[in-house]
């Protein structure tokens, strides 16, 4: 028996984005990169954006972690492709209260399937996992073409 | 004691007995029975360590060292007296051997800077191992980097042993430390130390030895072991976190600076010249961990009330049968499989990262580790970025490990494997 709280954790998108991530692969016209590292876990990601004109024209990624962290950057390429950067900051805005319980994803509409995220925020050992993928997209967003390293505060190595 | 009496003890390792000296066991996590499975992050502490730090602040809480008055001399002879348990504990010559610092960690840390920097020089090496623990890595490099010395590292085979014909080969005339873990956190390992330091010794190359995972697992012995220094930490063996033990050989102690300045561990100051305390005062600058010291040695009573060859034995009952009903899970690889283990199993699933695994199996009441351990470059040698870790202690039980297995099988069908 599953228990109800890991299976809203685990939902199959969720699960499925893990196994069979979207946009996983090196973009070779990429002009922003960014780097994040999750040191608690180990979890590892490159993010590749190509950027014309504030407009997000394509992104994809690479690297290895947990199924949360890889679901969570599969799905923000998908939802933020043909975005501008603007709208990709809104998204996360509303991404990261609704994992830190703030704001039921019922109310936000605007999340789409990012609302299979709202599970985490039972979890808030796992916040961290889903937004990896999101700190790295700020941090290639506000750099051009550098590669940033966005290892978060208050985590110990032990 | 007559001998059937002992044996009739043998028999029966009253493990629900002991259980009940830990209240922590006793509780309900998300509503399930806790089965606390990261020893090798830190132990459980039983009642009479929990007592003896409330019956210190309740009734003998003093400075030590100094006062002339009842307290204070009550506190310094239950303080000294841990000396010579510790002593005991790990068989050394004398009590002026043994330093208290704050962990395994420090210890370590006092050796390189204080043995390091005044003994190593460019161009010398330190040779450590691939299974070392970050602190027994990062004090090393921090040491080269003061001294231009360089690290050399000991490889290890796939089963996780260490190749200890390469190992002797590292030994050169430039090696002046060697410093190795007695048993790896994250494999199980036991290193074949006392082979290991009769190489090092032979060249005359000091050897310091790693024992935070050996200690609650494994008698030691530094005298039989002819180890230079030897350090553990308190919090592993059942007692007190913010306590270790550093053990060095007097004659190497003596000749070695202080490692911080302060009060205690001055015989006389001057402004223009201060005189050194005698070992092990010399390097215990400051007031001192007392309370937690004291119930240090209280943790120390009761593992010799247990008997550690009984601990071992237990434990390795518990670790057969881990690694047996383990192996047959599919897709369940275990990290590490020597030949001489301790109760310690490292695996991962396939396709399963090991921080799910770790928080599928907390919501089922099990506490294991996931992660790199402390242990980056040897993740790096078996390829892997995590793993999930289920280190077992004394109060351990089969039926826990029947949990584990349990919880396990949860983890696979939520992923659907």
């Amino acid at each position: 028996m599953i228990p109800s709280d890991l299976r809203d954790l685990y939902q199959e998108v969720i699960l499925d984005h893990n196994k069979n991530p979207r946009n996983f692969c090196v973009l070779e016209h990429a002009n922003h990169t960014a780097e994040g590292f999750n040191p608690l876990c180990g979890d590892r990601l490159t993010l590749y954006l190509a950027i014309d004109a504030d407009q997000i024209k394509d992104i994809s990624f690479q690297g290895s972690g947990c199924a949360i962290s890889k679901a969570s950057a599969s799905m923000m390429t998908a939802s933020i492709k043909g975005k501008t950067t603007h709208e990709a900051e809104a998204i996360f805005q509303d991404f990261h209260q609704m994992l830190s319980g703030k704001n039921q994803a019922a109310n936000n509409p605007k999340l789409g399937k990012l609302s299979v995220f709202s599970g985490v925020s039972e979890f808030p050992v796992r916040v961290k996992c889903a937004t990896l993928a999101w700190h790295t997209l700020k941090a290639g967003m506000e750099t051009s073409g550098k590669v940033v390293s966005t290892e978060e505060e208050n985590q110990n190595a032990s | 004691m007559k001998n059937n009496q002992v044996l009739n003890r043998e028999a029966a390792f009253e493990v629900e007995q002991y259980r009940k000296d830990f209240p922590i066991l006793e509780q309900k996590i998300y509503g399930k029975p806790l089965v606390y499975l990261d020893n090798a992050a830190t132990s459980q502490k039983p009642q009479a360590v929990i007592d003896a730090l409330i019956h210190y602040y309740s009734e003998q809480n003093a400075n030590i060292h100094r006062g002339v008055y009842f307290l204070s001399e009550q506190a310094t002879d239950a303080f000294e007296k841990v000396r010579e348990k510790t002593k005991q504990f790990i068989h050394a010559a004398s009590a002026k051997e043994i330093v208290f610092v704050k962990g395994a960690t420090e210890g370590i840390n006092l050796v390189a800077q204080s043995y390091g920097r005044t003994f190593l020089k460019s161009g010398d090496e330190i040779l450590i191992t691939t299974l070392e623990h970050h602190s027994n890595i990062v004090p090393w490099q921090m040491l080269c980097q003061q001294t231009g010395a360089k690290l050399k590292i000991a490889p290890i085979n796939d089963q996780g042993e260490l190749l200890l014909d390469e190992f002797s080969k590292l030994i050169t005339s430039k090696t002046k430390l060697v410093a190795a873990t007695h048993i790896s956190n994250v494999l199980g390992t036991i290193n074949p130390i006392k082979e290991m330091i009769r190489l090092a010794r032979q060249r005359q190359v000091p050897v310091l030895i790693d024992g935070a995972q050996a200690a609650p697992h494994t008698l030691i012995n530094v005298q039989d072991l002819d180890c230079d220094f030897y350090v553990f930490s308190s919090h592993k063996v059942f007692g007190p976190t913010g306590v270790g033990v550093l053990y060095g050989k007097s004659e190497l102690l003596e000749k070695m600076p202080p490692y911080q300045g302060g009060g205690d561990m001055i015989s006389s100051v001057t402004f223009e010249k201060t005189t050194y305390n005698t070992v092990p005062y010399k390097f215990e600058a400051g007031t001192p961990n007392i309370a937690d010291v004291i119930a240090f040695g209280v943790a120390l009573d009761y593992i010799a009330g247990i008997g550690m060859e009984r601990i071992s034995r237990y434990e390795q009952g518990l670790l057969r049968y881990a690694t047996e009903t383990l192996s047959k899970i599919p897709g369940l690889r275990i990290i590490g499989t020597a030949k001489n283990k301790a109760s310690v199993i490292s695996f991962v699933l396939t396709n399963i990262h090991p921080h799910d695994i770790g928080t599928i199996l907390d919501r089922e009441g099990i506490a294991i580790r996931a992660g790199h351990h402390c242990a980056m470059p040897l993740m790096e040698r078996f390829g892997v970025p995590a793993t999930a870790r289920a280190s077992f202690a004394f109060y351990n039980t089969k039926e826990e490990i029947d949990r584990l297995t349990e919880g396990i099988h949860t983890v696979l069908e939520v992923f659907g494997s």
